[in-house]
């Protein structure tokens, strides 16, 4: 099964628990000292640990007022760093959509050996430490890489460069789509697929007229974390990005140069957008979820 | 392509889609990681040896490690309150801290490094009373420990949410009939059907805790020995152009975090088995 899917899926918990509850209080309940110490703890330890970090971002953003929370935004490095990460979210979105797509149709709609290998190989870069995520790329491109004095020969620049940027924040948002579409596929099955092609639909009319209606929310819900992570990611971008200020840094990258000088107003202010880009996605996640329950064929 | 020619299906487009996925997980993952394995053998085992037993990496990797698991611990035991309060009681707010657990999946792990530094420096919000009371967090191991605590949140209270949302309600009413205390029947029979899913919680926020860099060097201080990552001694050795040991320091934290996934895997399959008898 699906780790991070597991994890990435908000249960619904609402309905069904609280129906139980209220039907059966007795036999499952714990006195009300426990209750009471239990929920005081998960409140306390959520709120210290999450809420209280969220919150002192923006507290810190507008430390100094309004007036100059829009000034650090609108320095020019700053905008320099959001086209770059929209840039970079947009092809790494792009690439991992047309692959995601791919890999779910191979796996979810046919059977063939290997398929939980395969599974495994495509979470991968889940499991690989965003450091080690940007090292390979160091490797491969580098000076002292294997492609280092090629590339060096033909004057093409892939490391400290957009190319490098990209490719690094392609693999850690590598899972995404795939992970959000494979079990959504395999639930819904090729039945309808299968009748399309019988009654002389070609394939790519089958696949835009059949299939993809089917998985349009579980496609959007891929493209929403890809997107989140790819605007977010740190560690691999710090590693093959070299730093050239309003030329190589990212919107993550900038607020570590910023806090580093010390300009906290203008590196929280950075930080306040990418945690509004979190507060959206969240919000979107939860929302996309229900539709994609919708699309989930039942049994019962 | 005979190989892996699909069985049953009539459906067309197999070769191109697995053509594709095969192509570009190949050029994106596996070249570049096998690349890394192929670099690390252009050292001998010597060299490799004594580049991981220096006194620095030494340091780096038990305290990745050492910390990492410390606050997986910590993210066991407040994942199950968690995760318990959430499926079990009614209190307000009660769905908006369900969905705030996934912040830590969410919010840029810079923007959670910068934050919970400027909570827990001598002046923040939490680091001036903890001050008072003669404990330095920010820029100590203890900070660390704090970051890590905090991305690994989710794990365990988003694989146990729906095994204990599943629960048959009957079992734990079986054994309230048959007279069992509460406390009996949570022991002995709730947390031994969560076991699997607390497990594969506690291994996941291992694994992310120990690769985590973003959350945790703003926090950390950085001290040689003292209260430096691996992931960042990776970073220093590349900024010193030491490639042969940034190379073998990822091997290490690599094969570690493969054995981790087998043991996941494992877990999983342990969960399905216990949850089909």
């Amino acid at each position: 099964m699906s780790i991070e899917m597991t994890l990435q899926r908000t249960p619904d918990t609402s309905a069904r628990s609280l129906a139980e509850s209220a039907a059966r209080r007795d036999p499952r309940a714990e006195p009300t000292v426990v209750r009471y110490a239990i929920i005081t703890l998960a409140v306390g330890f959520l709120s210290i640990f999450v809420v209280l970090p969220l919150v002192v971002v923006f507290v810190e953003a507008f430390g100094k007022g309004i007036a100059a929370y829009f000034s650090a935004l609108a320095d020019p490095e700053a905008w320099s760093a959001i086209r770059l990460t929209l840039g970079v979210a947009a092809v790494s979105v792009g690439t991992n959509l047309v692959f995601g797509l791919a890999a779910a149709w191979a796996i979810a709609k046919f059977d063939f050996p290997g398929k939980t290998f395969l599974i495994t190989l495509i979470d991968l870069p889940f499991s690989v430490s965003p450091v080690i995520s940007g090292l390979v790329f160091v490797l491969l491109f580098g000076a002292q890489g294997f492609f280092g004095p090629w590339l060096q020969a033909h004057d093409l620049q892939i490391l400290f460069a957009f190319p490098g940027i990209a490719l690094a924040t392609i693999f850690v948002t590598f899972p995404f789509v795939a992970r959000a579409l494979i079990p959504l596929m395999q639930e819904q099955g090729t039945q309808e697929e299968e009748a399309a092609i019988s009654l002389g639909a070609s394939g790519l009319q089958t696949f835009f007229r059949v299939t993809l209606p089917n998985i349009k929310w579980g496609v959007l819900y891929g493209v929403l974390l890809c997107n989140a992570r790819a605007m977010g990611e740190f560690g691999a971008v710090s590693v093959v990005s070299g730093h050239v200020r309003g030329e190589t840094n990212t919107m993550p990258l900038l607020v570590e140069i910023l806090y580093n000088e010390y300009q906290m107003v203008a590196s929280f202010a950075i930080a306040s957008l990418l945690a509004m880009l979190a507060l959206i996605t969240l919000i979107a996640k939860t929302i996309l979820e229900r539709n994609i329950d919708g699309d989930m064929p039942h049994d019962d | 392509m005979s190989v892996l020619a699909p069985r049953r299906s009539t459906l067309p487009g197999f070769g191109l889609t697995m053509g594709l996925t095969l192509t570009w997980l190949s050029l994106i993952v596996l070249i570049p990681l096998a690349g890394l394995f192929v670099r690390s053998t252009d050292l001998s085992l010597v060299q490799f040896w004594d580049i991981v037993t220096s006194r620095r990496t030494l340091s780096a990797l038990k305290i990745s490690f050492g910390l990492s698991f410390a606050a997986a611990c910590v993210n066991l035991v407040m994942g199950t309150i968690v995760v318990w309060a959430l499926v079990r009681y009614r209190f307000p707010g009660r769905r908006l801290f369900d969905a705030i657990v996934d912040v830590p999946f969410a919010l840029p792990t810079a923007v959670a490094g910068v934050a919970l530094t400027a909570l827990f420096a001598q002046k923040g919000w939490l680091g001036a009373p903890l001050a008072a009371a003669g404990i330095k967090v920010a820029f100590t191991p203890l900070g660390i420990f704090i970051a890590m605590i905090f991305i690994g949140i989710p794990f365990v209270v988003r694989t146990v949410q729906p095994v204990l949302i599943d629960l048959d309600p009957e079992i734990e009413e079986a054994a309230a009939s048959l007279g069992a205390s509460r406390w009996h029947i949570v022991t002995k029979v709730i947390l031994p059907s969560l076991t699997p899913a607390l497990l594969t919680g506690f291994a996941l926020a291992f694994a992310r805790a120990v690769g985590e860099y973003g959350s945790v060097i703003f926090i950390a201080g950085n001290l040689p020995n003292v209260s430096e990552i691996a992931p960042l001694l990776i970073v220093i050795r590349l900024s010193e152009f030491r490639y042969a040991d940034a190379t073998a320091i990822a091997v290490v934290m690599l094969v570690v975090a493969f054995v981790i996934i087998f043991a996941v895997n494992r877990l999983q399959r342990w969960a399905q088995a216990q949850a089909s008898t």
